[in-house]
């Protein structure tokens, strides 16, 4: 058994010099050109998610924000049982901004601010005036003269002082109105989800430091499709795995198949550096070594001026360097040398 | 209520107080002829505005007036237009047909047959296969076909080879083909005869089985009858001319159309020249190919120096013969000398070429039913029926279900008929002749009614199992000759810039082994394949590197030495490389950079 065993691991090993980085750009490519023309539209907020080809681009360019961000909160088993317990915490965890319960007027001539509270806004989002209140004068610095009347808060600023000018006023009428009131920033219609028999809660946004605070929600199963953010909490090789995970899934959705080990050598490759890294000129095939390599990519003129100005040297090490000067390319036969041992 | 804007061509002329009741009494007078019938009235319901047109460019489509229900074209004037008595322009000036534009069309309510006129009705079409366009109307049964198939065989009718002209014998264009025996359809659309396409007809009605022989006709091959072909079948002949000018210079020099002296820079040989006559121009009905002169002609040089470096007496002319192109034959059918537009003489030499189908030929018939033959068969050895008929196409069955051209069965249906009975059988869209009829005549003659015959193997003399339709159809013989597109190359000409092989078929060039054929290569590993597609087999050049500095080296092919300004030294080594790269290197140090290059043993 182990000898059997031993025999097709060396079997599946990959040959010394074998060109994985082009096969793999292959297999992924071709199921690829079959992707672009059909798209899929779902309802609620997973609504116009990118999936398919501008998706894939997202992720291999290695984006900031997708441009849906998503992010699944799980719960903690005591939570995850029942419809009614996920609902309240989707709800508390949504973020409520002064915005949306109430409207915003800034006075610039007598350096006023009115916050108009909207009482139906207001119960449906569950925030009351005197939260509103508490957490406007919270915001503010102390300068600042507020006065409540009824369902209205006025603000009123010292001329007099220093600093205080039309400019000031219009930029805290500003931070007023996306002053947070409740639930987690950047966190937005918050869905309640079922899979298998456990509920969960899908949000847009990506605020998971913000999320896992939360009394309730799992801290260990957390997601977002968002990678870099993945990155900047979890570490390089959360994001690695995300990558392989976001890839597979757009593959999956779309009914193709690769391999997985080609979209391991992707994820990779992205991230071995210890940073997530595009692919593009900007970053993996930016940082080739060879400058024949990158000129021979995109921006040709930029490399060759950059390369003279360092006086940098071409050690022909990349297939593209080789090809360009007309040699055998390093790869499969070409890093091969016979040897002749005189017995 | 508020006034009606009314314009002219688009033009602001002024106002009405009823804009509907004057675009009726325009119309009125129109079909009274007290205006032009080419005047359209479109009322705008909506904006409350009344646009008359007058100018030119816009699309019109004749209709039938209606009034009250009841069609102007009535009985009466039917019978008038049998005897002659009126023709088409009467109706216009009597207010019985009238062209609607795009405009006027929306105030139309328009019915598509006179059973169907009710009050409302305005016009009625002449008849529903009107809405077809020129191309479209000389299909046959498109109502049976699927709607790309009629896209196809709209694309493709534009393609067959026929009688382009019919004063093609006096007309010299550069490329032209003229068939041997074209026919007019036996299943024909009304529309093709009012065109007078019978007198420029692109096609043979051929007699086709549907079946599978010998394999032959997979994937829309086809297998054709090389007896019948030698018979004359889908024969062409090809014209090309060939054209030179004898241009004048400035200075007062001039070409000169003649039999090149052999001193002429770039002489060709004598053999090339051997075709021309004492003018220097190719006898009629001589047989040239390859690469044969049919103009002989020698230009002044291009550069007034080179004459006087030698005391200017010594004037070396230049060859500037007009010759056929590399890999074509042909006889001269004809040679034209006029003048062109500077006053010079102009020739022009036509050769004609005959284009007797091949292997990779491409027919279709008019139902986007398309393919190339994919081999010819002898007559004793394709399947004949009980009467001794045998096939001039065998077209696979595996054509017709998922393509859904049940137009295409029903014209061999018909066809048939038509041969058998001697007439033609109409196709028109929405009103041609009907299946039932075919069978009619088919059963009366004694055929199978459904076009179906017992066929012998001509190789074995053995019936065949299955019964085969078999029926005669039009078939078009489309302009993609293999004759015109095959083309090989082991060696050729190079690029002067670049010195890699050329590109096309008319440069005699390469194919190329672009970047995602290169991807393959890496891929796969093989290295050494890899320099050999884009080195060894393209552009590989040897240039001398200095050593020490890294410079290319000035080679010395006498001393068998190479030597470097720049380090004063002679022991510049050859590297190979590709001729881009070297060129690229030189292009760099015209930007004013100074590219090194390091050299190592190889090991």
């Amino acid at each position: 058994m182990l000898i059997q065993r031993d025999n097709m691991k060396k079997k599946l090993k990959i040959a010394p010099y074998e060109a994985v980085g082009v096969v793999s750009a292959q297999s992924i490519g071709e199921p690829g050109t079959q992707m672009t023309m059909r798209t899929f539209h779902y309802a609620g907020v997973a609504e116009h998610v990118p999936t398919g080809l501008p998706r894939l681009i997202e992720i291999v360019d290695a984006k900031k924000e997708p441009k849906k961000p998503l992010i699944d909160v799980y719960l903690k088993k005591e939570y995850a049982k029942s419809r009614e317990k996920a609902e309240k915490v989707a709800e508390e965890i949504s973020a409520v901004y002064l915005e949306d319960v109430a409207e915003v007027l800034d006075d610039l001539e007598s350096y006023s601010i009115e916050i108009a509270f909207d009482k139906k806004e207001g119960e449906a989002q569950k925030v009351s005036f005197k939260d509103l209140k508490e957490k406007v004068e919270k915001a503010l610095e102390k300068n600042a003269k507020i006065k409540a009347e009824g369902e209205k808060i006025k603000i009123k600023f010292d001329k007099k002082e220093k600093g205080v000018n039309a400019k000031y006023v219009r930029k805290q009428s500003q931070k007023l109105k996306q002053l947070l009131l409740k639930g987690v920033d950047g966190v937005y219609k918050a869905v309640v989800t079922k899979e298998g028999d456990e509920y969960f809660v899908r949000a847009g946004g990506y605020n998971i430091v913000g999320v896992i605070s939360h009394p309730a929600v799992d801290p260990s199963r957390i997601y977002t499709n968002n990678i870099k953010e993945i990155e900047r909490v979890f570490g390089i090789e959360a994001a690695r795995n995300a990558i392989l995970k976001e890839i597979k899934d757009v593959l999956d959705m779309q009914g193709l198949y690769v391999d997985i080990r080609h979209i391991m050598l992707v994820a990779d490759a992205m991230t071995y550096s210890g940073a997530i890294q595009s692919i593009g000129r900007h970053g993996l095939s930016g940082s080739k070594v060879g400058v024949l390599g990158r000129a021979a990519f995109e921006e040709t003129i930029k490399h060759l001026i950059n390369a003279a100005a360092k006086g940098e040297e071409d050690k022909l090490i990349g297939v593209t360097e080789n090809i360009i000067v007309g040699q055998t390319v390093p790869v499969g036969t070409g890093k091969v040398k016979l040897k002749f041992m005189p017995r | 209520m508020k006034k009606t804007a009314v314009f002219l061509n688009g033009r602001l002329i002024g106002f009405h107080n009823d804009g509907k009741a004057l675009a009726k009494r325009l119309r009125e007078k129109r079909r009274m002829n007290e205006l032009s019938y080419q005047v359209n009235i479109y009322y705008d319901n909506k904006t409350n505005e009344l646009y008359i047109f007058t100018d030119r460019g816009r699309v019109r489509r004749p209709y039938i007036v209606v009034e009250k229900g009841k069609s102007r074209l009535t009985s009466a004037i039917k019978e008038r237009l049998k005897k002659g008595e009126l023709t088409w322009q009467h109706l216009i000036k009597m207010g019985i047909i009238e062209y609607l534009d795009a405009q006027e069309e929306e105030n139309a309510y328009i019915a598509m047959s006179e059973e169907e006129l009710t009050e409302e009705h305005t016009h009625l079409e002449l008849d529903p296969s009107t809405i077809f366009g020129v191309v479209a109307s000389i299909l046959p049964y498109p109502e049976y076909n699927s709607s790309p198939r009629i896209t196809m065989g709209c694309a493709m009718a534009k393609q067959a080879l026929g009688t382009y002209t019919t004063n093609f014998a006096n007309r010299y264009d550069t490329r032209a083909y003229v068939m041997y025996y074209p026919q007019e359809p036996i299943v024909q659309t009304r529309v093709y005869k009012h065109l007078n396409l019978r007198e420029r007809a692109a096609g043979q009605n051929c007699v086709v089985a549907l079946a599978s022989y010998q394999g032959y006709n997979m994937a829309d091959a086809i297998i054709v009858n090389k007896s019948a072909i030698d018979r004359g079948l889908h024969r062409v002949v090809m014209f090309r001319t060939y054209e030179t000018e004898e241009r004048s210079y400035p200075g007062g020099q001039k070409d000169k159309i003649e039999i090149p002296s052999p001193d002429v820079v770039g002489y060709r040989g004598e053999h090339a020249y051997r075709h021309l006559g004492e003018d220097g121009i190719v006898m009629p009905e001589s047989e040239v190919e390859g690469k044969d002169v049919l103009v002989g002609k020698t230009s002044p040089p291009r550069f007034l120096e080179e004459i006087s470096v030698f005391g200017a007496v010594e004037e070396k002319k230049r060859e500037s013969s007009l010759a056929l192109k590399a890999g074509e034959r042909g006889k001269v059918d004809s040679v034209l000398i006029t003048e062109g537009q500077g006053g010079n003489r102009v020739i022009k030499v036509r050769i004609r070429s005959i284009k007797v189908p091949e292997i990779g030929d491409k027919f279709a018939s008019r139902h986007g039913q398309k393919g190339v033959v994919g081999i010819l068969v002898p007559q004793e050895n394709m399947p004949f029926t009980e009467s001794g008929i045998i096939p001039d196409l065998i077209v696979n069955t595996h054509a017709i279900p998922s393509r859904m051209t049940a137009g295409h069965l029903l014209e061999m249906l018909g066809g048939k008929m038509g041969a058998i009975g001697g007439m033609f059988a109409d196709a028109t869209a929405f009103s041609g002749d009907k299946e039932e009829q075919f069978k009619e005549v088919l059963r009366k003659n004694g055929f199978d009614e459904y076009g179906e015959e017992v066929l012998y193997d001509g190789i074995t003399g053995r019936r065949l199992k299955a019964k085969i339709f078999v029926g005669v159809i039009y078939y078009q013989r489309l302009h993609h000759l293999v004759s015109n597109k095959m083309h090989v190359r082991s060696r050729g000409p190079v690029q002067l810039l670049t010195h890699q092989p050329t590109e096309g078929r008319a440069r005699e060039g390469g194919l190329r082994f672009g970047e995602m054929e290169r991807d393959c290569l890496i891929g796969y590993g093989a290295s050494m394949l890899i320099k050999e597609r884009l080195l060894e087999e393209s552009d590989k050049t040897r240039v001398f590197i200095c050593p020490e500095c890294g410079e290319a080296a000035t080679p010395d092919y006498v001393q068998n030495k190479s030597y470097c300004r720049l380090s004063k030294t002679d022991k510049g080594e050859p590297v190979e490389m590709s001729y881009a790269f070297k060129l690229l290197l030189d292009e760099i140090r015209s930007l004013c950079i100074f590219p090194r290059i390091e050299l190592k043993e190889k090991g």
